[in-house]
């Protein structure tokens, strides 16, 4: 399978899924430090891929979502935001609504 | 070193803007404000990739961090009253 189907894939078979620098405990990146607190705060329940880990995925995602930063959020196979936008919806609340739509 | 007014005047080459500004000073992590009437009528997500679009390839080569809050010149102009 190649870099964009795998990704699709993992998108669409998990609710919630979170690329980012690092793991959840072991952030690499204050970006993805943050995504990981956002989510943490809306009680979410997400895979969390390690873009590090697979220099495949890290350049891969770019292209998947036409988006050049990580971290990157997915919904339900959605592309979400990066992390400003993550910040955004959670202040507003709309994130917290589109995350409890997947409980 | 690329420099918070260097990144602002690429943006604004590649995107009309009402209002722009750019902050940042170690040459790698910037925060952008960045008002633009062709945000009119889009998504958060495409507001942002308007922005790396005019970045282009700088996006992946020079600048590691770009914080971003974007708004249609209707929204700045509720926010500035």
């Amino acid at each position: 399978m190649d870099t964009q189907a795998k990704i699709k894939e993992t998108v669409t078979t998990n609710p919630v899924v979170l690329f980012m620098k690092g793991s959840p405990k072991f952030p690499q990146c204050g970006f993805s430090n943050l995504a990981t607190q956002i989510l943490d705060a809306c009680q979410a329940k997400y895979l969390a891929i390690d873009v590090l880990q697979d220099q495949a995925i890290r350049e891969g995602i770019k292209q998947f979502a036409s988006w050049p930063t990580i971290p990157q959020l997915y919904v339900n196979g959605e592309f979400v935001g990066g992390s400003d936008i993550m910040r955004a919806m959670y202040e507003s609340g709309e994130l917290q609504t589109l995350l409890n739509a997947t409980k | 070193m690329l420099s918070a007014a260097q990144l602002e005047s690429y943006i604004k080459q590649g995107l009309p803007c009402d209002y722009i500004q750019v902050l940042g000073d170690d040459g790698t992590h910037f925060e952008a404000v960045v008002v633009s009437p062709l945000f009119t009528g889009k998504n958060m997500v495409q507001q942002h990739q308007l922005v790396y679009g005019a970045l282009g390839d700088r996006m992946r080569a020079e600048i590691h961090a770009l914080s971003m809050k974007t708004y249609t010149p209707d929204q700045w102009q509720a926010l500035s009253r």
